[in-house]
């Protein structure tokens, strides 16, 4: 259960290995916090992350979780629930950024960068919504990022997925706001973590820590949308409407 | 009436969780039941506990329908038999123009007799009179196999006194029959001081106290330095018949508490109630105090429920509602006493409300909240800029001074602080299990705080 001031006593991370993700974890943890389930495809890495985690006072639970598997996300849902009862909070981290333009990729790749950040997403966030409307209480955390605002095409199929995925949060949103479950779309700028290494940064560049500041202050003020940092919710309102031929040719890295 | 699924939150407004609502008169309590599922179910009052005792997110939410006219006194005892949904505001209606009051009120008036028992309430004459249970002389209970039971001091007292502060969460608390005290009046006679900081305010408690029947003292939570706990003590009991001018003599038990205003169901913006305007408004009350008065005569509404004269006073705080800390610490730890009110003052916080007030001995009750010592009660704004660093930090200084919270306040605090402030807590679970082992009565401070665990 949450407290009053907000602080979650179960948290349950899709996509365990997340730098976003963890950094929202760690903001998120408080005295209050029991339980931390990373949920990896990579058991082992997970445990890395885990260990970061650790210390007395807080169980830390690495599971394994395919999110490219929807058709095991129902039971993978189940048994965490089993195991440690309530969900709090939920974050769906997991995602993959691939390489290059869409014409330049294999068919195959994109079909499965599709599955993995859209319909896997869909799926383990539906599952997890059921779970939340059974227990009549909980948040989900939703990374989408701003690349869904206006897909690039220097990485159209993220983009697409992202967008789909944030537009499919927001109508689960409403849904569910008559049963005491929050949902909320973060929708990042380009962050330094393991996923962008190596990138070359685009304005406003931030890191996981100040994404989780920001979704940690949403989360107590119920928003239905977050961006980070906040001033790309002006600069995309801008850029949403540019015409096609500037937009092409903008530096947005 | 089929049960409806709502948000529900306590009185502080804060964490709103989902249940199916239900509102049965007391026979229909065991057909309702039969909805249960999973997730369990809980009895709630009228939500006045501040944090999460009274939802069950998830579950079934009953609320006991019940008139103060079933209620039933027996003269010759001094007791009343009165249906667990009936409110103290309700019962005092019938009861006072017949010349009696109840044992114990807490600071509002609009909670129920079930709610009363369950959360073992007091008021201003704990340190003379006890909590709520010690003036219980019997309670009809439903049990989770489906049992009616009637427990008392005498009869089954283990689950009697497990049930008193038990948080609703041994069974279905469907009348009590209470010991109620005489009154000759319907005022108050009560005599109120203002004393300039906190040493002054503990020595004139300590001395004075025993002198009278209620005690209380408002602290301005936002004085600092030399003014910290620069308070307003206010001191009385039940008028006796010479006291009244011969005008209120001819109706000597009239009562007609009304509200005089409700706030309106839109929140005012977050902000407009600051550390500005709550300073303002609580130097104001201080100035407004007599020095020194003696045997002013009051209304019981006056004198008991201030705060129920504004209908939904809990808005004021904006959406993000409020939280209030109660804590109590030993006789002897008054440095930790003060810390805390000093942590408070220098942390800035719109706090209308603190109230300080001396507990006499503890009752049998294992989750009863009281014990000797002095109890401290501060409203805060949930969406103050680091709280909960803060009563995670106040709640160490607490436990360690050998203090605990008030689970019918509490909204913040862990399961750990509970089992090192309640140290009788595995014996109440002990009994709590026996009665219900399959987990039927189930709530969101039972779930937060690992009572049933």
């Amino acid at each position: 259960m949450d407290n009053a001031v907000g602080e979650p006593q179960t948290l349950l991370l899709l996509g365990g290995t997340s730098d976003i993700g963890l950094a929202i974890v760690r903001e998120l943890l408080s005295p209050a916090a029991r339980t931390v389930v990373l949920a990896c495809r990579n058991v082992e890495s997970g445990e890395a992350s885990a260990a970061g985690l650790r210390h007395s006072g807080l169980t830390v639970d690495v599971v394994h979780f395919d999110g490219s598997r929807p058709d095991t996300h129902e039971k993978f849902v189940a048994d965490v629930a089993e195991r440690h009862g309530d969900i709090d909070v939920a974050i769906v981290a997991f995602a993959q950024l691939g390489e290059g333009e869409a014409t330049s990729r294999s068919v195959a790749e994109a079909a499965a960068l599709t599955n993995l950040n859209f319909t896997g997403a869909v799926s383990s966030t539906i599952a997890v919504a059921n779970r939340l409307r059974q227990q009549g209480h909980g948040s989900i955390v939703v990374l989408s990022s701003v690349a869904g605002e206006r897909v690039r095409p220097a990485n159209a199929v993220y983009g697409a997925s992202k967008a789909g995925f944030d537009g499919f949060a927001q109508g689960l949103g409403d849904e569910l706001a008559g049963e005491g479950i929050h949902v909320m779309v973060v929708r990042p700028g380009f962050v330094h973590s393991a996923m962008t290494e190596g990138m070359k940064p685009a304005p406003f560049a931030t890191t996981p820590d100040k994404v989780a500041l920001v979704t940690a202050k949403g989360l107590r003020q119920r928003r239905r949308i977050v961006w980070a940092p906040p001033i790309l919710r002006v600069v995309f309102s801008v850029l949403r409407h540019v015409p096609g031929p500037v937009w092409r040719r903008l530096p947005l890295g | 009436m089929p049960p409806q699924r709502r948000p529900l939150t306590g009185w502080g407004l804060t964490s709103p969780t989902v249940a199916d609502l239900v509102e049965v008169p007391n026979h229909e309590v065991p057909a309702a039941l039969k909805e249960v599922g999973q997730r369990g179910a809980l009895v709630r009052g009228l939500g006045r506990s501040y944090g999460d005792a009274a939802q069950n997110a998830g579950g079934l939410v009953l609320r006991l329908l019940g008139a103060a006219h079933q209620s039933v006194i027996d003269p010759d005892r001094g007791t009343v038999t009165v249906p667990a949904g009936v409110s103290i505001d309700d019962l005092l209606r019938v009861i006072v123009p017949r010349g009696y009051f109840v044992p114990v009120s807490p600071g509002t008036r609009f909670v129920t007799i079930g709610g009363a028992i369950a959360s073992d309430i007091h008021g201003k004459n704990h340190h003379g009179e006890g909590s709520f249970g010690n003036h219980v002389e019997s309670i009809t209970m439903l049990l989770a196999d489906g049992s009616h039971v009637v427990v008392g001091p005498v009869e089954r007292p283990e689950l009697f006194w497990a049930t008193v502060g038990g948080m609703g969460l041994t069974g279905v608390i469907l009348d009590a029959t209470v010991r109620l005290i005489p009154i000759e009046t319907s005022r108050m006679s009560v005599d109120t001081t203002r004393i300039p900081d906190l040493d002054t305010l503990l020595a004139t408690m300590t001395e004075g106290d025993q002198n009278y029947r209620y005690s209380v003292a408002w602290i301005d939570p936002q004085a600092k330095g030399r003014s910290l706990g620069r308070s307003v003590l206010s001191r009385g009991d039940h008028a006796r018949l010479e006291q009244l001018c011969p005008k209120d003599a001819i109706g000597p038990l009239v009562y007609n508490a009304k509200q005089m205003v409700t706030m309106p169901p839109l929140l005012l913006p977050n902000g407009v109630i600051n550390h500005g305007t709550v300073a303002a408004f609580n130097e104001l009350w201080y100035r407004k105090a007599p020095r020194h008065r003696e045997g002013e005569l009051q209304s019981i509404a006056a004198f008991f429920h201030p705060l129920d004269m504004v209908g939904r006073w809990n808005r004021i705080y904006g959406t993000r509602g409020m939280l209030q800390y109660q804590i109590v610490v030993p006789f002897g730890a008054e440095d930790t006493l003060r810390t805390v009110v000093e942590r408070f003052s220098a942390s800035g916080s719109a706090s209308f409300l603190a109230v300080l007030k001396r507990f006499g001995p503890a009752s049998l009750a294992p989750l009863s909240f009281p014990t000797p010592g002095w109890t401290l009660t501060m409203d805060v704004p949930a969406g103050t800029a680091g709280l909960g660093d803060l009563l995670h930090s106040l709640d160490r200084l607490v436990l360690d001074a050998g203090g605990r919270h008030y689970l019918a306040k509490d909204a913040v605090t862990t399961p750990d602080a509970v089992r090192r402030g309640y140290p009788r807590l595995a014996e109440w679970k002990a009994i709590r299990d026996s009665v219900d082992p399959t987990g039927m009565w189930q709530s969101d401070l039972s779930r937060r705080l690992g009572l049933t665990d």
